[in-house]
């Protein structure tokens, strides 16, 4: 098989990136919520198979990168009403994420 | 009692009552509970598994209580050294009080004066089950699933939990390969407690951050 | 509310919703089964399934069998369909060998 086994990371803690705006059918771990949102890398959690494909009993290789990414509530919720430091940390694999 | 009405989730209506055990009883299985039958009895015939794996793994389940949890949580408190490597890489250091590392890495997130923690999946119900046993039905419910990313405070008010402006409210949402612990805070006048007495104070709620412990 | 099929129905961070009822019961014997048999069936040693598999399907309930059907009944409606996607169980056997369940249940034998 000549697929790489593990796709490099592109992102480090503090970068800033923007979470993709699309929405393939079929399975999905990147919540509608936060699609076209801008937050920070938290941490590199480490590289895993990819669900999307998992889902379909295929092999999700190579496997993604996988990231806590850090989003202000303020930002996210036109409406939201807690504490303007509130924030949402999501995990989300690489191949949803830009530069922002 | 809850019999006059069949059904166990609590996703679409308003009305609170209690939820006592549902027995299997009396042989009118609904056509799930026949088809578990069935799906476990194909799978033994064709050697996939055992009933003495079911069984076993039954049982598993049934003794990963919180307890198991709030092991890993007093020794935090009472060792700082310990408490890093937590907060660093959960998995070896969950191993180190004498649990399974478990099959998910775990992130334990720490409450500060400055900050508290609360964990949410809002795609279906990841949890730490290894360290907390199976979750609760409000964990999987539409309201905490759909409202806990959305609104924390409020629905933390609900949950009898008030947080003042100045604590930041940090959601985490358990969407991939992750499971998260929260590490509360030791209550005040604890000092003089042994480890044991300190785990005795943790609840489930508190490692999943709609709740704090008390001091007794 | 208009369905936006773009927006899957288990999707639901965000959306509107009544107050949380803090209420929690006693997992019965059979909910507790179907739970061994994901866990079980998605062992490192076994892998018929994964909870991948077991995720989509529930997803692809449909809107009100999502909402209707109790938690572990959407695991025990996945646990099937994964298991005869991948071939493990063929659909007649798994009708045929329900039906005896029932038969079974019906005769106080279970």
């Amino acid at each position: 098989m000549s697929e790489a086994a593990a796709l490099p990371a592109l992102f480090k803690s503090g970068d800033p990136v923007k979470v993709r705006f699309a929405h393939p059918p079929g399975h999905v771990r990147t919540p509608y919520y936060i699609r076209g949102h801008t937050g920070v890398i938290e941490r590199l959690c480490g590289n895993y198979p990819n669900p999307e494909e998992l889902a379909y009993a295929r092999s999700g290789r190579p496997t993604q990168p996988l990231y806590r990414v850090r989003f202000l509530q303020r930002e996210i919720w036109p409406d939201y009403s807690g504490s303007h430091t509130d924030t949402v940390d999501v995990e989300i694999y690489q191949h949803w994420l830009q530069p922002a | 009692m809850a019999t006059d009405h069949d059904h166990a989730d609590h996703d679409d209506h308003d009305h609170p009552h209690p939820h006592p055990t549902r027995p299997d009883d009396d042989g009118a299985l609904s056509y799930y509970q026949a088809m578990e039958v069935a799906v476990r009895e194909l799978l033994i015939d064709k050697g996939i598994l055992s009933a003495d794996d079911v069984r076993r793994q039954v049982e598993d389940m049934d003794n990963r209580t919180p307890a198991r949890g709030a092991k890993v949580v007093a020794r935090a408190w009472v060792d700082p050294q310990f408490k890093a490597r937590l907060l660093a890489e959960g998995n070896p250091a969950v191993e180190e009080v004498g649990l399974d590392r478990g099959p998910y890495k775990l992130v334990v997130v720490e409450n500060t004066p400055d900050v508290h923690n609360v964990i949410v999946c809002t795609l279906c119900s990841c949890y730490p089950r290894w360290l907390l046993g199976l979750p609760p039905d409000w964990y999987k419910s539409r309201s905490y699933r759909s409202r806990m990313v959305r609104e924390p405070r409020v629905v933390l008010r609900e949950f009898g939990l008030d947080l003042p402006d100045n604590v930041a409210v940090r959601v985490h949402d358990s969407t991939a390969d992750m499971r998260y612990l929260v590490l509360p805070m030791r209550p005040a006048g604890t000092e003089h407690l042994s480890e044991e007495q300190l785990a005795a104070l943790v609840g489930r709620d508190a490692m999943v951050g709609v709740a704090v412990p008390a001091k007794s | 509310m208009a369905h936006d099929p773009a927006h899957s129905h288990h999707d639901m961070g965000g959306l509107p919703a009544g107050a949380v009822e803090a209420t929690e019961h006693d997992y019965a014997i059979w909910e507790k089964r179907v739970d061994a048999l994901m866990v079980l069936l998605s062992r490192k040693d076994c892998q018929h399934m994964t909870v991948d598999e077991l995720r989509r399907n529930i997803e692809s309930l449909g809107a009100e069998a999502y909402d209707k059907l109790t938690y572990y009944e959407r695991w025990m409606h996945a646990i099937s369909q994964t298991l005869i996607q991948r071939g493990v169980i063929g659909i007649d056997e798994l009708g045929r060998k329900i039906a005896d369940v029932e038969q079974r249940a019906a005769r106080g034998e279970l």
